[in-house]
């Protein structure tokens, strides 16, 4: 089930991987940074990082990430239609992460949606798609942590793959 | 000025107590009655307002049964610079805006066709439209209803503050010791529970008019729906030659003021600072992440585009190398 490097960079381009990481790591951080928490913790006092206080900002880039994760997620499901499915198949912790990755989206566009004039959800609403899509940050994170430290990719070679 | 401080007194003393006793009798009009789904906003006359505080007192007295009792002593909390918010013993505090104080009165005294003239402004949440507080608020404890009012719910809400943070006034007053903060850790993490107006949302859900319109004896404030409200503040501005404030503040607001000076002259004069809000010009905190929303649709599009245009790069290579 082990994933090698060889196979992931022929999967998709290293380019778009990289685009893919670094706009994780900014909506993760960002979407910490919906909490009080960085003022309070002293994250916002490191040099350059003034910003991370200000809650406009992170807003703002938190939906700069989602708006490059949203791009992706609808390449690489396309690319794997089109092309990726003949040679790789998805390996069983690619299914987790999906199901888990998912849940943050819809659950993201819930709450986008919930920002625009005049849309209104109910309060009980409101409060179930903040919880449930921090719920599913933090399962995703620990998941990929995991799968990362155990070295499962997303891929895996089809066995009769020409 | 002696006569206007007797008459204050007077009311403060007479008028407001009698109308605080008579202020859940009276009725809700027709017109906001029947605006179930419609937003409600208020009219605020300050040409009218005599200071009186008789809003400010009736507030405090209806919604008494919503503020704060904090457990003492209050848990420590780390790092050290998180600091305590303890209005509790000081519960009679009228001259700004605090968890035990929704809304005070305001002064300015500025220069009128070359005569010095006071005004007094009842402050409190505007109530937005988009509000920034309920949008951004991590927790969704605070929420905008259909009615146009901004609540925050005190069972869910941890105090962090935030709230206070992107309002542009500053509206919302944290109370430490209380809430749900106190089961999670408390040491950690919360601070309390955030306070403002809730523009007497139960008393509307009764059909009863909010309580500081109610009891004032000068009918500074009304309530209606917001296109009405709106067009008799216009029709109040072309007759007096005035000024609105509100209505397109932070992108527009369920609190719109008209005055006779301009709101720029108020804003200098007014005292501002910690729960005294200013009377500046405001521009939509939330147009920029609107913006963006509305552009994320083209994120997908694009990246589907993509994958497209890569499938059928490949396809005509390989369909060239069979040629050849």
């Amino acid at each position: 089930m082990k994933t090698s490097s060889r196979t992931r960079s022929t999967a998709g381009n290293r380019a778009i991987s990289r685009v893919f990481i670094l706009a994780m790591i900014l909506t993760t951080f960002t979407g910490f940074g919906q909490m009080p928490i960085f003022k309070r913790y002293y994250i916002s006092d490191m040099p350059g990082m003034a910003w991370s206080a200000d809650f406009y900002a992170t807003h703002f880039l938190h939906y700069v990430g989602a708006m490059v994760l949203l791009g992706l997620f609808a390449y690489f499901i396309l690319d794997y239609i089109f092309t990726g499915r003949k040679k790789f198949q998805l390996t069983p912790s690619a299914y987790f992460r999906i199901i888990l990755m998912a849940g943050i989206v819809a659950t993201g566009i819930l709450r986008v949606f919930k920002n625009m004039p005049d849309v209104l959800f109910s309060p009980a609403f409101t409060v179930f798609i903040d919880i449930a899509h921090l719920g599913f940050a933090m399962a995703y994170l620990f998941t990929a942590l995991v799968l990362v430290l155990m070295k499962r990719g997303w891929l895996r070679e089809v066995s009769n793959a020409l | 000025m002696d006569g206007k401080i007797s008459r204050r007194s007077f009311l403060k003393g007479g008028l407001a107590v009698a109308g605080a006793a008579v202020a859940s009798s009276l009725p809700m009009p027709e017109a906001v009655k029947a605006s179930s789904v419609e937003e409600l906003a208020t009219l605020i006359d300050i040409r009218k307002c005599i200071g009186c505080e008789a809003c400010v007192e009736a507030c405090q007295e209806v919604n008494e049964p919503k503020f704060p009792e904090p457990e003492k002593p209050f848990p420590k909390m780390h790092p050290s610079r998180v600091k305590v918010s303890d209005w509790s013993d000081k519960r009679d505090v009228t001259d700004r805006l605090t968890p035990y104080n929704w809304l005070f009165i305001q002064e300015a005294t500025v220069k009128v066709n070359g005569k010095e003239e006071t005004f007094t402004v009842p402050r409190r949440c505007m109530h937005c439209q988009n509000p920034p507080c309920a949008d951004l608020c991590p927790w969704g404890a605070a929420f905008k209803l259909k009615n146009g009012i901004t609540r925050i719910n005190s069972d869910y809400c941890l105090g962090g503050s935030k709230c206070k943070d992107v309002c542009p006034w500053h509206i919302p007053q944290r109370q430490t010791g209380v809430g749900l903060y106190l089961d999670l850790l408390p040491a950690f993490a919360g601070n309390g529970v955030m306070y403002k107006c809730d523009r007497c949302y139960n008393r509307i859900a009764e059909g009863k008019l909010p309580a500081c319109i109610d009891v004032c004896p000068e009918d500074v404030q009304k309530i209606g729906p917001r296109d009405e409200i709106l067009k008799e503040a216009h029709a109040i501005q072309k007759e007096i030659g005035g000024y609105i404030y509100g209505e397109k503040e932070n992108g527009g607001t369920n609190t719109i003021y008209v005055s006779p000076v301009p709101f720029e002259d108020l804003n200098k004069a007014v005292e501002t600072g910690p729960g005294k809000p200013d009377l500046r010009s405001v521009k939509d905190s939330m147009a920029q992440a609107d913006n963006l929303a509305k552009a994320m649709v083209i994120a997908p599009i694009a990246g589907m585009a993509a994958a497209a245009a890569k499938f059928f790069v490949g396809a005509k290579k390989s369909m060239g190398s069979e040629d050849k």
